[in-house]
């Protein structure tokens, strides 16, 4: 055979040998990946040092009335109860909760009602990408339920989370499921319905992407559609899957802690948040505690996601033109 | 059961029976356009592709190269007229897995490596998992790309990104090959080994090929006969027929042949159709 000629002049385009070239390849993929994982984290530390020194400066520069131009004030005042210290804040964290002997540290307390709202906020994530998936294959398949489903699920998004949590709540004490409904499910389920509009978009999106050239090849094989779905349009998705299973991540936090303070449901963030505003002026610094917490959470959902990003790596190799 | 006893009669349409490859029969598309305004891409077009036989179709670009190959392929219509590959309907034909195919696109999967580029066709079929390691290796040794089995393809060049589009094309032994100017994105020096490389291939593997192209060299160095199109409406303008001996043959050194240069001249002249003046050697006009 003739190949070796060939083979030795193509391979000198990308590197002297094959041998040369892949560990040369595979090292300059890895090292940057694990900083790329580390960079993020960094940047996000820096924005909030940066967003620490800015309140600090706010309130060092404008004056504690805050700013007006004639009767509109355009910056908020900077009392020492409007704006608490940094510092203030972070040491209030540490000390208890309440001035009741024995009782938790308000990071403490935070944190488990935290983790209470993360949990439902996990459960509600799952249903909203089950939800927005199977959406997104219906659409996928059937051009009719595209023209058809599409606009219903933009126009879902629309209907304040506070209008659905009445309803919801309602429906789940009546619904004969052979177990009882809960008052965490009626969160959950308010929750997923601001989480499944990001997937069933972004599914619909990454489904569609593949393009003539690669749906030609595939009919050319006299492919399935499930063997096309699987091979081809499921591996493509996944580029653009990934930021919306992030940004579900992070409306399904936001929905939990909203649909904890309309349906009332107490052991959450969400609850604390409102319970802690009492204390706006007897106890400034507190309030912004449960705040935190629910950025914290957020920041865990969507980081948890990006985990799941690094895992489907391959599935993120450029298109790279032929 | 027992066996059929009446040897040679195979089934009507197995590939490697006297059926042609491709049987092309007064072929025509129409695409609605807008406003009524219809394009005639393809109008009676006959065309015959014996088995082993490999034909190149030329012409300028928008004459339908393109479409008639992808009605070959059965992944578009004729509006009327029909198609029979290895004596069956283009549709069975596709369903029965006759041909491979490759575009001027590589089309690979990024997400898979070389080998599971080469390999998709045999998983989309059924074939097992042995065997098609196995055939996966012959093909990257085909096509010269055993070392690169498990790189992915951003990590390749256009050339070799193609060549493992062409094994791609090849891994189920199709005796149908359909190409649509694959080697038009890449550069020449890439190119005239490539071309190299799909005469000695053909040869191996004996596989009939329809290759769309627009450049004459190529038509005339890699074919047993070039069909030269004209557009508006696209037809076939003459088939002009190289005999520049049997694709096992052919070496580098055909380029500087006397009867290469003399194809070259007939192909030019049957493209800016003035087949009456072209030396009448193996011209047949339409
Ligand atoms: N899907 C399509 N819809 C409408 N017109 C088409 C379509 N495909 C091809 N055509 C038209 O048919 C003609 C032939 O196209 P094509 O076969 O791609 O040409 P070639 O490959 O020879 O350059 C062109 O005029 C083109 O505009
Ligand atoms: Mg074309």
């Amino acid at each position: 055979m003739t190949t070796g000629v060939a083979e030795a002049g193509d391979a000198a385009v990308v590197a002297p040998s094959a041998a040369a070239l892949a560990p040369a390849a595979r090292r300059s993929r890895r090292l940057p990946a694990a900083l790329r994982a580390l960079r993020p984290v960094a940047l996000g530390l820096a924005a909030l040092v940066l967003l620490a020194a800015l309140w600090e400066l706010v309130k060092a520069v404008v004056p504690e009335d805050g700013w007006s131009i004639g009767e509109l004030r355009v910056l908020p005042r900077t009392t020492d109860l409007a704006m608490p210290h940094v510092s203030e804040m972070l040491a209030r964290l540490g000390e208890p909760l309440t001035s009741q002997p024995g009782a938790d540290p308000l990071w403490l307390a935070v944190l488990r009602a935290g983790g209470t709202s993360l949990r439902i906020a996990a459960v509600s994530w799952v249903i909203g990408v089950v939800v927005g998936f199977a959406l997104a294959l219906l659409m996928t398949r059937f051009r009719v339920a595209r023209s058809a489903v599409l606009p219903l699920v933009v126009l879902s998004q629309t209907v304040p989370l506070i209008a659905l949590a009445p309803l919801v709540k309602g429906w789940g004490a009546k619904l004969e499921l052979g177990f009882t409904w809960e008052p965490w499910m009626s969160v959950a389920v308010i929750a997923s319905y601001l989480a499944f509009f990001p997937v069933a978009v972004g599914a619909l999106r990454g489904l569609t992407s593949p393009d003539t050239l690669h749906r030609e090849l595939f009919a050319g094989y006299a492919a399935s559609w499930t063997q096309e779905l699987v091979r081809l349009r499921l591996p493509a998705s996944v580029p653009h899957l990934l930021p919306a299973l992030r940004l579900a991540a992070t409306s399904a936090v936001l929905g939990v802690v909203v649909a904890e303070v309309s349906t009332g449901m107490p052991g959450g963030i969400g609850r604390m948040i409102l319970e802690f505003a009492n204390f706006a002026s007897s106890d400034p610094a507190k309030p912004w505690a449960p705040i935190f917490g629910a950025v914290l959470l957020g920041l865990v959902a969507s980081g948890a996601v990006a985990l799941l990003g690094t895992a489907l790596r391959r599935f993120r190799r450029a298109e790279v033109a032929a | 059961m027992t066996a059929p006893t009446t040897a040679g009669a195979a089934a009507p349409g197995t590939p490697g029976t006297t059926a042609a490859a491709v049987q092309v029969s007064g072929v025509g598309r129409v695409f609605p356009g807008e406003g009524g305004r219809a394009v005639t891409a393809l109008e009676h077009v006959d065309l015959t592709v014996g088995a082993g036989e490999f034909v190149s179709l030329i012409g300028p670009s928008g004459c339908g190269k393109s479409t008639l190959l992808r009605l070959i392929a059965d992944l578009d219509s004729p509006t009327s007229g029909s198609i029979a590959v290895f004596g069956r309907p283009a549709r069975e034909a596709r369903l029965g897995h006759d041909y491979g195919i490759a575009f001027q696109q590589a089309g690979l999967l990024p997400w898979r490596t070389v080998r599971a580029n080469i390999e998709l066709p045999l998983s989309l079929h059924g074939v097992g998992r042995g065997a098609r390691r196995e055939r996966a290796d012959e093909m990257l040794a085909l096509v010269g790309l055993a070392d690169f089995a498990d790189h992915f393809p951003d990590q390749l060049s256009g050339g070799m990104q193609q060549r493992v589009a062409i094994a791609r094309a090849l891994a189920e032994r199709p005796s149908l090959l359909l190409m649509d100017e694959p080697f038009g994105a890449l550069d020449e020096m890439t190119r005239e080994r490539l071309q190299s490389e799909l005469v000695r291939i053909c040869a191996e593997t004996r596989a009939a090929v329809v290759f769309v192209t627009h450049s004459i060299p190529e038509a005339v160095f890699l074919s047993d006969r070039v069909v030269v199109m004209s557009a508006r409406p696209g037809r076939i303008a003459g088939i002009v027929d190289v005999g520049l001996g049997r694709s096992g043959d052919r070496g580098d050194g055909l380029r500087e042949d006397a009867a290469y240069f003399a194809a070259v001249t007939a192909v030019r002249e049957a493209l800016h159709g003035g087949a009456e003046s072209v030396p009448s050697r193996g011209v047949e006009t339409r």
